[in-house]
């Protein structure tokens, strides 16, 4: 496996460090050579700034590529939203030398300069690629008896012509990495269903925002499940936040605890919630803390 | 932007919308058309026959989920058109405040969350660094940074200049 670097973004180090200090444990359990990225900005986010202007989206984006390339190292992602927009902006960088020059003439102005001689990674496809399943459940030291309403959410596999990840419809991989700690994941109604914050609705249209969440949400309640496990800060912000919010606003509880993979991982890992940050989320369940503690005595 | 140019500029980026068949499986496949009154088969219609779609409120109520891209039986990329369309709307002059609030925090800080001193708190009680390694801890990378948004005129474009 090539070296990596860790784009954080800007949700993870900015809203749930759990989730950045989680990766890093992980990755360091198993043994896969992962370096700070210094430096880094935001993505910039796809839904925003894609849509406001390319020349702007492809400078940020190939920055960010470039200090890893510096480092010759690919840059690991673990955020939906980054992925889509930094593999994106590589893949168009690296297939159109129009678009290489351009962007570079900006990045000269830095003294950088785009080559394309990394690639992007995100997290779940990373360990599904290396280690694997398999030899991840053989790392597993703390088997979870949970039952996961697996979050694939939307820019992991769409557009799945792009992506190549297999099915956008239908996809198992991210299922397989979560059974490999021990846990089910439990099929529910509209799973692959977006939550809603993308595309910059979260940010102007709450309300809107909050409505395509709370469907998701009823049928995740209805599904019976302990958590929801998810690989996008982003969608753990909506999930996360989002319920504090219906809370707030509509007066419904679904008190639904929300982990980032790289949190569920480090349960199995054998580390502690508050060593991975969960107990500070916005929705905090307390029957839920109490069993994890359970399942870390047991 | 000539409203008649819209479907030309969608061709020039190759994205074709004039093959659309106006079946619908794009809006019964929307998670947000459920809530937002968002029409994708219309969005597109619009931007084929030249109405007015810039002004139009449901260009900004798609959550970019690809999953109308992935279903269209045609195969065109509705997404990547949706987001084109919205190009062509910022640089006419039209951008949502909320979404001038978010470029702004990227101009200011490099980050469109950036970071505050709760979140601090919460990186201290877990044994991190207060500051992340990112542009918030490296002035000359938030330097770099800006830089690249005013070659770029993103500060002119989003009414914000460094």
């Amino acid at each position: 496996m090539k070296k990596l670097s860790l784009f954080l973004g800007c949700i993870t180090p900015n809203r749930y460090p759990g989730i950045e200090k989680a990766t890093k444990l992980c990755l360091e359990r198993l043994e896969i050579d992962c370096s700070d990225l210094p430096g880094a900005s935001c993505c910039p986010a796809p839904g925003v700034f894609r849509s406001f202007d390319k020349a702007t989206w492809l400078a940020l984006a190939s920055r960010n590529i470039v200090l890893s390339e510096e480092m010759e190292r690919d840059l690991l992602t673990i955020c939906n939203g980054c992925y889509g927009s930094l593999v994106d902006a590589n893949n168009e960088l690296k297939n159109d030398p129009a678009l290489k020059k351009s962007t570079n003439a900006h990045l000269e102005k830095i003294g950088k300069k785009f080559k394309g001689t990394v690639d992007v990674r995100h997290i779940v496809e990373l360990l599904y690629d290396e280690p694997g399943p398999e030899r991840i459940k053989e790392a597993v030291v703390k088997p979870l008896d949970l039952r996961v309403a697996l979050h694939y959410g939307c820019h992991l596999v769409k557009p799945s012509k792009e992506r190549e990840l297999g099915s956008a419809e239908d996809p198992t991989f991210f299922d397989e990495l979560v059974e490999a700690t021990g846990a089910e994941s439990v099929d529910y109604p509209d799973k692959m269903a977006c939550c809603g914050a993308g595309g910059g609705v979260r940010s102007a249209l709450l309300d809107k925002s909050l409505e395509i969440l709370e469907h998701k949400l009823s049928r995740i309640r209805d599904a019976d499940v302990d958590c929801i496990v998810n690989a996008c800060p982003f969608c753990h912000l909506q999930f996360d936040g989002g319920q504090a919010e219906i809370r707030e606003k509509h007066g419904v509880l679904y008190d639904i605890p929300v982990l980032h993979y790289s949190q569920l991982l480090g349960l199995a890992f054998g580390f502690s919630p508050e060593e991975l940050g969960i107990d500070l989320n916005l929705v905090t369940n307390q029957d839920f803390l109490e069993k994890l503690k359970k399942l870390a005595e047991g | 932007m000539n409203q008649s140019n819209i479907s030309n500029a969608l061709k020039d980026a190759g994205l074709e919308i004039l093959t659309c068949l106006q079946c619908g499986t794009c809006s019964g496949s929307c998670p947000s058309g459920r809530y937002t009154g968002m029409v994708t088969r219309k969005i597109i219609r619009k931007a084929r026959v030249g109405e007015d779609i810039l002004r139009d409120p449901d260009l900004w109520m798609c959550t970019t989920c690809y999953t109308c891209q992935e279903r269209c039986p045609r195969e065109i990329k509705i997404a990547d058109a949706i987001l084109t369309i919205r190009t062509i709307a910022v640089h006419e002059g039209i951008m949502l405040p909320a979404h001038r609030r978010v470029s702004e925090l990227v101009i200011e800080h490099g980050h469109a969350v950036p970071i505050n001193d709760a979140v601090k708190e919460k990186r201290k009680k877990l044994g991190m660094e207060t500051l992340p390694e990112t542009v918030h801890k490296y002035p000359e990378a938030l330097a770099d940074v800006q830089t690249l948004l005013k070659s770029c005129g993103f500060d002119k474009l989003a009414g914000s200049e460094i």
